[in-house]
């Protein structure tokens, strides 16, 4: 194994962009969520010793980081699938099909909501409504909105991951 | 009468700050920045009668004027773009196509408020609509319209894109604050109400996207031309994010006060495969249903709170004939329990509880007794809360009761729905 404790986690373009967090806002507190955002998009979740170097670029205590870590429940806690699949299951696209939309992935991919698949390539999540009800039923595969899903849509869509990764 | 959505304008490429300008964009502000003091763009709001598009349907203008005169703190001001109420989303589709009327909207906000430094709070999963925000105003700094001494007046606003992460209550005004103060996004007991003491305990005025977008045609077109438009009370356009059961759902911008009949058949295509109308949620899941019969109430903030319902962020939730009632219900109290920040009891047990038993009711395990404890829960809940999230929690299931009753009935004796579920993904 590869001890990256000694080396840290963040890479240097993170920690420029954080250190040039620092000044843009009024109270420096507020560079708590950005900085979030930050780590999520280098490493897909919100890891604890890159919040730790995090912490120690903004002299922010890293207490503060990791309250807000656990109240955003859009970023994952622990490592997850290199793409992460979050279904919608409110309303609107439940009455489109969310239902057997997550039943359909579940069984494609041989996981349940939570689970990764064995090649660590897919991990499956259920998510609140997602702000694109019109085009029900939804899904967001890391940073990006897939609408109007049907059984077809979905398989290119994975099918193109696969190849993809 | 034929009417031109202004919002929601087909204009290909709005998005491009040259396509922007050629249409009319930024007149408005060079206008404002020109002619107008600060107190005139507030007056001329306040006549247009433009209400909040947030939810809550405040006058505008009004809430502008709450700003102390004599205050020597910083003004901020936050424009809510965290559009998470199920059922809702326009505010995305303005931000993707009409970037610029946003920025140009919050640019002569911030000039009648006299702010210099104003934050877009948007939804963390938009990114792609953060990167448009982030985009435009960098077009339109080059341009001068943001930044200082916007078009030589003397006038600067700096504007920064927020990015949330995911949590419903951040939409909630004081949670957004305390959201972008750094940390978790609890909210505030009001008063101090955030016009007076805010972000950064500064006052603030914190609105919707949509109601943003609407300031630079009331400036160019006047008060009187966006007064004859919707309703006495109810003036100018609203946008109307239809989904679920119909054949086109999507946003329609149409005059407040049309009717529910109206956007569904003529606009929205109908009930799809030809089924029969069930409920109608008129303003986002945290508004009561309204059932069929009601189908020809008039879409404005009145007629909906007399039908028994309320305009709210106006997510116009289709539910046909083979709409399990009890089904929806558990979805959407299941929404209000994952969204429950957690800081006040009412609302966190409260949520918990009514999604508990809704689910047990849902898989064939519920008892007799549960619907009227449900009822029980709403009561205890409602009007006991820090911020209005526990109060959105019960109106889907308060009402779903008093409608549909026999429902749930049937649901807890024959431990299944009444109806035949039809929610198929092909
Ligand atoms: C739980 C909750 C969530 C809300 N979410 C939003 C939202 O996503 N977007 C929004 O504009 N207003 C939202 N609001 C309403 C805001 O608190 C506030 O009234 C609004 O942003 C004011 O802007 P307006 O006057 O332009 O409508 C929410 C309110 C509550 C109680
Ligand atoms: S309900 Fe799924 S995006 Fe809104």
């Amino acid at each position: 194994m590869i001890d990256k404790s000694s080396k840290g986690l963040l890479s240097e373009s993170s920690k420029e962009k954080i250190e040039g967090l620092i000044c843009i806002f009024p109270d420096k507190q507020s560079i708590i969520l950005p900085v979030l955002h930050v780590i999520y998009d280098q490493l897909g979740y919100l890891d604890s010793k890159a919040i730790k170097e995090a912490a120690s670029i903004t002299e922010i205590p890293d207490v503060y980081f990791e309250e807000a870590a656990s109240f955003y429940t859009m970023f994952p806690l622990e490592p997850v699938g290199k793409y992460l699949i979050q279904v919608c299951h409110n309303i609107s696209c439940t009455l489109m099909g969310a239902e057997s939309l997550i039943d359909y992935i579940k069984e494609k991919l041989g996981i349940k909501p939570g689970g990764t698949t064995a090649d660590g390539l897919f991990t499956l999540v259920t998510v609140e409504c997602l702000g694109s009800c019109g085009t029900a039923p939804v899904m967001r595969i890391n940073d990006t909105y897939y609408e109007n899903l049907t059984k077809a849509k979905v398989d290119k869509i994975l099918e193109t991951l696969r190849n993809q990764a | 009468m034929s009417f031109e959505p202004f919002l929601l304008t087909p204009i290909p490429d709005h998005d491009k700050i040259d396509v922007y300008l050629k249409h009319g964009g930024y007149t408005a502000l060079s206008k404002v920045l020109k002619e107008r003091t600060p107190e005139e763009v507030t007056q001329e709001v306040i006549n247009s009668g433009l209400r909040g598009r947030g939810g809550a349907g405040f006058p505008t203008g009004r809430k502008w004027s709450f700003i102390p005169k004599d205050t020597d703190r910083p003004i901020y001001l936050c424009v809510n773009a965290d559009e998470s109420e199920p059922g809702t989303f326009k505010d995305r589709e303005l931000m993707l196509k009409h970037p610029h009327m946003l920025i140009e909207g919050a640019v002569i906000t911030a000039y009648a408020i006299k702010c210099n430094r104003a934050f877009i709070y948007i939804r963390g999963e938009f990114a792609t609509e953060a990167h448009q925000l982030e985009r435009a105003i960098a077009e339109a700094t080059e341009k001068g319209f943001v930044g200082k001494n916007i078009l030589g007046s003397g006038f600067d606003l700096e504007i920064t894109i927020y990015r949330g992460g995911g949590a419903y209550i951040c939409g909630e005004e004081t949670a957004l604050m305390t959201s972008l103060e750094g940390g978790k996004g609890y909210p505030r007991l009001k008063p101090p109400f955030p016009a007076v003491s805010g972000l950064y305990l500064s006052p603030t005025i914190i609105n919707n996207v949509e109601t943003i977008c609407n300031i630079p045609h009331i400036m160019n077109r006047g008060a009187e031309w966006f007064k004859s438009m919707g309703t006495e009370k109810s003036t100018g356009s609203k946008i109307f994010c239809v989904s679920g059961h119909v054949n086109k759902p999507g946003n329609y911008e149409l005059p407040m006060g049309i009717s529910l009949r109206e956007l569904l058949y003529e606009y929205a295509g109908g009930i799809k495969n030809d089924r029969n109308l069930k409920v109608v949620i008129p303003g986002g899941s945290s508004v009561p249903i309204l059932t069929a019969d009601k189908v020809d109430v008039k879409m404005d903030f009145e007629s909906l709170v007399e039908a028994g319902s309320m305009l709210g962020s106006a997510g116009v939730i289709v539910m046909d004939e083979t709409t399990c009632i009890v089904h929806a219900a558990y979805v959407i109290s299941r929404f209000y329990q994952h969204e429950s920040c957690g800081q006040c009891s009412p609302c966190r047990q409260g949520t918990l509880w009514m999604y508990r038993i809704l689910d047990r009711i849902e898989h064939g395990k519920g008892k007799m007794e549960d619907i009227d404890l449900l009822l029980d829960i709403c009561n205890n809940i409602e009007g006991n809360t820090i911020c209005p999230l526990g109060d959105a929690s019960v109106p889907a299931v308060r009402s779903s009761i008093k409608y549909f009753r026999d429902e749930y009935e049937y649901h807890i004796k024959n431990k299944k729905c009444l109806v035949q579920l039809d929610q198929r993904f092909e």
